[in-house]
Parts: structure tokens; C-alpha cells; sequence
């Protein structure tokens, strides 16, 4: 707060206020703008990452070489999904060659509301893997399809449908024990397990009437 | 520049006499909120301890620029320009860090330490100083934080250190009551947080008062040798 030597009018005042406070905006959103211009390209960067950690979960990277997150079909909301809403369809080529689908899908009925997946189908109509993305399932109860929560390390209850095929295992048999199938439960939570298993098949369904229409549509990175 | 005697009362302004939430009872709502243990309390407090020396230097620096008509407007611009990029900057260059103190940065708008300091202090006095009592008074916090989230945590679920294994992934909280501590949801609850810092405040005006006891009562004899208490 300098001494000023001159006296101002009411609206001089105000004036010169308004212009101060109109200078401190400027220069701040500048601030903001910069930073975030800069930070960008690296938050992007990791963002990309912790997707691809997801991925690498349900399909190893070993089994393709093109930029998978890049290679990309626009999914219009599938009822056959569960999905409500549009999403992304990822295809991992080896070579240029399709080998593998990743897509989201969404079992409406968990016990507390929907359970999101994320599934990797092979060509041949084998699971490549399949994660619980989002849930809000009875911590304790139901939570082990999430892989961090289930208390067995070893073999995770959701790493079952890994390998998978409708060609070895008949649609009947893709149901919890209780139901008369073959996918193992724990005692007491019985709703979850049967809902993540049903999307599983229904996407293992939808994957394999869809394969042909998807690997022809043009994706987004495609390399021509 | 500054020296050693302005320093220590800088520290102990920040640390005790003026801690921010046992004596100016300031930022309740992240305070209520987050600690329902240590760890929780000391991640919020080490996030605003940066954000306040950062705007505390800003303000400082920019003081004699700022109309005193205008100054909250531009405080509060300065302090939400400066706690997004903090943001921002967290996200991109020390991304681990970020997704455990990430969630705790944005909570720090709803915290009026940063701007009560900055208008109390930072705008009347250099940077340097001005940065030095934005660190004290984050310890201030700190530690109050976390002795307020340790005994929650205690009495609410019986453990210490809940939450930890999401810093540091190889420590695992420590079960201090036995199993079978059925818990206390009122500790956990903001009523309970509100008890205890209630308690809190007591026992910081009880060692004041007693210290200016003492202080007060100055031995007559210098020889003469008080009962320890």
C-alpha cells in the first residue's frame, strides 16, 4: 500500500480499482492457463497409463503390437452390454491382424446397484480376461470380484472365466454351482457372482455375433 | 532477512499459541471430515502446508500491489489460482504422490486457514516471514490433525495407522484394541470429532493456565524446591 500523493474522485477510484482487480485476473488465468497447457500432454500421459494397466490385466501385451488405445470403434449404447450409454471398443492386432476384442460391459443386476466390467474375448470366442472396474458391492461380502479384495491371492475368484470358450463350456454351464453351472461362489453372496457371471456371457455372446461386423468396421487408428 | 528470534516466534505462534485448529478454531469442515484417522489428517495437513507457504510468499510478494478495497477478491483469486496448479502440477510430475494426495487438494478450498493467514499475516509482513508462518502454521495443524485422527481412530475401530498401506503399500495399520472391539461409531461420526477437539481445546487452555501459574508464582526463595507436578 504505497503513499499515493494524488486524491481521487469517487469514480477515479473505483476506476483504478476495477482496472487493478481487472490486471490480478489476467495474470492469474494466464497462471492457470500455462499450467495447465504444460501439464497436459503428461497428465494425459498417465491417464493412458493407468488404462493400459487395466488392459494389461485382461490381456498381456505380448499378444499384440499395435497402439491398442488408440485402435478404437465408437460402441453405440448395446443392450446386449448392459451399457446405457456410448463406449469405446478396443482391437489388439498382431501384425494387422485382429487377434482380440476389449470392451466394457455392465451387469445391471449386482446387489447394490450395476457392476462395471471390462472384457477381453479372443477370436476364436475364448475369455481373454475379465475385471470388475466398478462396483458397490458389500465390502467383505461381495467385493472379491474385485481382485484386490479377494482374500484368495492365488487364484482370484473373477480369473475363472480366463480361457473360457463357448466351444469347450456349453452356454448351461456358464452359471454359479448353486444355479447348477460351473463357476464357483462364496457362501452368502451369491447375487453378485451370478450377475457378473450372466454379463460374462452375454458378452461372450455379443462378441462372437458381432466379431465379423466389428473387425470389418474401419477403426479410428487402423493402420491401412 | 530474517533472524532466529523472529523465527522461533513465528514457530511457536503457529505451533501452539496460535494453532489454527485448537485456538483460532479455524477450518472445521475439512477438520470434521477427514480425520477419521491419523493418516488421513497428516495427508490434508501436508497438502495445505504447501498450498499456504506457496500463497503466503504470493501474497507477500504482491502485497503493495493490492487496494485494500479490493484485497479479498484478489486473495482469493490468488489462492485459488495457486491451490489448482498445485493440483496440476501434483498430477503430472509426481503422479504417485498425487493419487494419494490428489483427493485431499481440492478439500483445501473449503479451508479458511489459507486465506485467514493470508490476510492476517502475509499481507502485512515480507515474503520470507510470510512463508515461514504458512509451514508453522500448516505443523500446527499437522500435528493437532493428527492426534485428533489418532484417537478417533482408536476409539471409533480400535486400530492406528488405518490407511496407511495406500502410501506406503509394505506397512499395514496396527490392530491396538483386540479383535472383538466391537467399535464406537460416535467417535467416527463429526459429533464425535467436535467431542474431541472440544477436549482438545480444554486441555491446551488447562496447560496455558497453568503455565501462567506458574509463572506467576515465582519462587520467593530462589532454594526452595516446588513438589513436581
Amino acid at each position: 500500500m504505497t503513499a499515493n500523493p494524488r486524491t481521487f474522485t469517487a469514480p477515479g477510484m473505483a476506476a483504478r480499482t476495477a482496472a487493478i482487480l481487472f490486471v490480478f485476473v489476467i495474470i492469474f488465468t494466464a497462471l492457470l492457463s500455462g499450467a495447465y497447457q504444460w501439464t497436459k500432454p503428461a497428465i494425459e500421459a498417465s491417464a493412458a497409463e493407468e488404462k493400459m494397466k487395466l488392459v494389461d490385466e485382461v490381456l498381456p501385451r505380448s499378444e499384440y503390437d499395435n497402439k491398442l488405445l488408440e485402435d478404437t470403434i465408437a460402441l453405440p449404447a448395446t443392450a446386449e452390454l448392459g451399457l446405457a450409454e456410448p463406449s469405446k471398443l478396443y482391437i489388439a492386432r498382431r501384425a494387422g491382424q485382429p487377434v482380440a476384442m476389449i470392451f466394457e460391459a455392465v451387469a445391471p443386476d449386482g446387489y447394490a446397484g450395476k457392476i462395471r466390467l471390462i472384457v477381453a474375448v479372443r477370436n476364436d470366442g475364448a475369455v481373454a480376461g475379465v475385471r470388475a472396474t466398478q462396483h458397490k458391492e458389500t465390502p467383505g461380502l461381495g467385493d472379491y470380484i474385485e481382485v484386490k479384495k479377494d482374500k484368495n491371492k492365488q487364484r482370484p475368484w473373477i480369473t475363472q472365466f480366463t480361457g473360457l470358450s463357448l466351444a469347450d463350456v456349453g452356454e448351461r454351464e456358464w452359471r454359479v454351482k448353486k444355479d447348477g453351472g460351473r463357476i464357483d461362489y462364496h457362501a452368502g453372496a451369491t447375487v453378485t457372482p451370478r450377475a457378473v457371471t450372466k454379463a460374462v456371457i452375454k458378452a461372450v455372446l455379443w462378441a462372437n455375433a458381432q466379431r465379423d461386423r466389428l473387425y470389418a468396421t474401419p477403426s479410428k487408428g487402423a493402420r491401412p | 532477512m530474517i533472524s532466529r528470534e523472529e523465527i522461533r516466534t513465528i514457530a511457536n505462534n503457529g505451533i501452539w499459541k496460535q494453532n489454527t485448529s485448537i485456538v483460532q478454531i479455524l477450518g472445521l469442515c475439512p477438520l470434521l471430515a477427514v480425520t477419521t484417522n491419523a493418516v488421513n489428517g497428516i495427508m490434508l495437513s501436508l497438502a495445505t502446508i504447501i498450498v499456504m507457504a506457496l500463497s503466503n510468499v504470493a501474497v507477500a510478494s504482491l502485497r503493495n500491489f493490492i487496494p485494500h478495497e479490493i484485497r479479498i477478491p484478489v486473495f482469493i483469486l490468488i489462492v485459488a489460482a495457486l491451490v489448482t496448479v498445485v493440483d496440476l502440477l501434483f498430477n503430472a510430475n509426481l503422479h504417485e504422490l498425487y493419487l494419494v494426495l490428489g483427493i485431499f487438494i481440492p478439500l483445501i478450498v473449503t479451508n479458511c486457514i489459507v486465506l485467514a493467514r493470508v490476510e492476517s499475516f502475509a499481507a502485512k509482513n515480507p515474503p520470507l516471514q510470510s512463508t515461514f508462518d504458512g509451514v508453522f502454521m500448516g505443523i500446527g495443524m499437522l500435528w493437532t490433525l493428527a492426534v485428533l485422527g489418532a484417537m478417533r481412530e482408536l476409539l471409533g475401530s480400535g486400530t492406528l495407522l488405518g490407511g496407511i498401506d495406500m502410501v506406503f503399500p509394505s506397512i499395514q495399520p496396527i490392530q491396538l484394541l483386540p479383535e472383538s472391539y466391537p467399535g464406537f461409531l460416535l467417535a467416527l461420526l463429526p459429533p464425535g470429532a467436535f467431542i474431541l477437539l472440544g477436549c482438545m481445546i480444554a486441555w491446551k487452555n488447562w496447560m496455558d493456565a497453568r503455565a501462567a501459574e506458574k509463572a506467576k508464582r515465582k519462587p520467593p526463595v530462589p532454594a526452595e524446591v516446588f513438589g513436581c507436578n
